[in-house]
């Protein structure tokens, strides 16, 4: 049994998506080769050698991974592909658009966005993932020879970081100079990245303008991201990439605090996995209070500066 | 310039799904189908593409049973010159759908072709980059922005923390997200009018695709619910309650 895990980083060092999807590769319990492209790797390439589980760090260098277009990341992908029986990555952007090019091309239907696997010898593979935008958890018997996953990290603890891997080079096919890449517009923040973060704040439409005004500090105090709703990005009070839920970002914080979110279906599939779900609303029977463990009803103008003062004692 | 969208006639995503205790599977026996959200994007990308000159013929592409039409006449009625349904009344999963539009693809023959960035229910999210990795070409996911420039397009791709600009050589595949642009409203006269457009039906039989799934739906079954949060009567109680949970410090 072969495994082999696709890497992401920021150019600097590894994601942290990384780890988490050597969590759910260790389920094999088989030394896992971890695939690194880019164009200057060194220093990432011995932070992934020390992770756990890991037997081999694969280097794929090249100019043209400096900033990786999907279809050359496919090709290196496939080039090494025969060689594993089992093919894993974060169901990230990346991944997503990676993974289900690979498997076609291969003539495997990958399984997407898993939470759980199941294996028993001798068994075909068993993968438990979300439907309906969270509303339904399907389990998918996987009997095909190769396997091709991407899992929903949020499901998987990091890895922890005592190995001692090996790192070697491998060739990498040349770009297919299809397509170019023009630009990026990152939003830089001084909060910790959305889909890490151990707390986040998110608000809602209700926020208005005072969305940053009144998340802003108590973010800071509690060193945590900040989160929106889809209705309150659309209504241009937050910033796009900030936007938690099944057609944003999903996540599992250890503690989430949901204020002025009514707790429409899209919004609770993103968030309901959080460990502790504390809500904050002036309308009694919104519906987020059903999946929260500690609920306030309040004014969320008076509430968040008493929040504000609160923390500070 | 033509441009190929695939319509997905998809179960509504107003819909609380629910799994039937004997089957252990979701019944969906009674539940509403409208056209995939996402697919609705990429028909009005498509039209306004078409509005500004940049597009001559838009057809869209339904694979399903007859009732799939409906998607395709809202195609129609939203402003697409021709529909096409490859009929199937078996279950298809992403790779049997993507071997099936690349043969549409190599009889229409597009310079670009739009699928959405996911489909609601399965919420696979896959057949879009199975489609472009079939094809050999150019793949623009989760596209926020798309411009038609000579020979190019260049998308603009939502990514973790922002967004990123890319351009591909024609043909290529998009797949759109959310805030690609809202759909207009259809008037009733132009669904009228949708009524009476031919649907091109073509059984996907015809094609020599390997449409066999290759994995199994088991079980399906609804997460457990939590029993609803405590209420507290103040945010200073919240907060105590908390750090005592030593869910603060």
């Amino acid at each position: 049994m072969s495994i082999l895990v696709l890497a992401e980083h920021d150019g600097k060092q590894l994601k942290i998506i990384t780890s988490q999807v050597l969590t759910a590769a260790a389920e094999w319990q088989q030394p896992v080769d971890l695939l690194l492209y880019g164009n200057q790797l060194d220093a990432i390439g011995r932070e992934a050698a020390q992770l756990s589980g890991v037997g081999r760090v694969l280097i794929a260098q090249a100019d043209h991974f400096k900033n990786p277009l999907v279809e050359d990341v496919q090709d290196l992908v496939l080039s090494l592909a025969p060689e594993y029986d089992v093919i894993l990555s974060a169901h990230s952007v990346l991944g997503k658009s990676i993974l289900p090019a690979v498997g076609a091309r291969l003539d495997v239907a990958p399984v997407t966005d898993v939470i759980g696997i199941q294996l028993s010898s001798g068994e075909a593979p068993v993968y438990v993932r979300p439907e309906y935008a969270g509303n339904i958890f399907t389990h998918i018997e996987n009997p095909q020879k190769q396997q091709i996953i991407s899992v929903r990290t949020t499901a998987f603890r990091p890895i922890e970081a005592n190995g001692n891997a090996e790192i070697l080079n491998v060739p990498v096919p040349q770009s297919r100079g299809i397509g170019k890449w023009l630009g990026e517009s990152i939003n830089e923040s001084e909060r910790p990245d959305l889909s890490s973060a151990r707390i986040v704040i998110a608000g809602g439409r209700s926020l208005g303008d005072e969305f940053e005004n009144l998340l802003n500090p108590i973010a800071q105090q509690l060193d945590a991201a900040i989160g929106a709703t889809r209705a309150c990005v659309d209504a241009g009070f937050a910033a796009n990439d900030l936007q938690v839920g099944q057609t944003g970002t999903v996540i599992a914080p250890d503690l989430y605090i949901a204020v002025g979110i009514s707790g429409a279906m899209q919004h609770i599939a993103g968030i309901k996995d959080s460990k502790v779900i504390v809500a904050i609303n002036n309308d009694p029977d919104a519906p987020i209070f059903k999946y929260a463990d500690y609920g306030v009803v309040a004014d969320l103008f008076t509430a968040l500066p008493e929040l504000r003062s609160a923390l500070q004692q | 310039m033509k441009v190929l969208v695939a319509v997905k006639h998809a179960v509504d995503h107003n819909l609380k799904p629910f799994v039937n205790e004997g089957t252990g599977q979701v019944d969906l026996s009674q539940a509403r189908r409208a056209i995939n959200p996402f697919d609705e994007i990429s028909i009005e990308e498509a039209v306004r593409l078409k509005e500004q000159g940049a597009v001559t013929e838009i057809v869209a592409v339904a694979i399903g049973g007859p009732e799939a039409k409906d998607s395709l006449r809202h195609a129609y009625a939203m402003g697409a010159d021709r529909a096409l349904l490859i009929e199937s009344t078996t279950e298809l999963q992403p790779l049997g759908v993507a071997k099936l539009l690349q043969a549409v693809v190599k009889r229409e023959m597009p310079d670009l072709i739009f699928l959405g960035k996911q489909a609601v229910g399965e919420d696979y999210g896959q057949t879009g980059q199975m489609l472009a990795g079939l094809l050999g070409v150019g793949l623009g996911t989760f596209a926020s922005a798309v411009t038609l420039r000579d020979g190019y397009v260049e998308v603009t791709r939502e990514i973790e923390k922002g967004t990123q600009t890319i351009t591909l050589k024609l043909p290529a595949v998009v797949t759109s997200d959310l805030r690609l642009n809202e759909p207009r409203f259809i008037k009733l006269p132009n669904l009228m009018l949708a009524k009476k457009k031919p649907i091109e039906t073509i059984s996907a039989a015809e094609f020599d695709v390997d449409l066999t799934p290759r994995f199994k739906t088991i079980k399906s079954s609804e997460p457990p619910q939590k029993a609803g949060a405590i209420q507290l009567a103040s945010i200073q109680d919240l907060v105590s309650t908390l750090r005592k949970a030593e869910v603060l410090q």
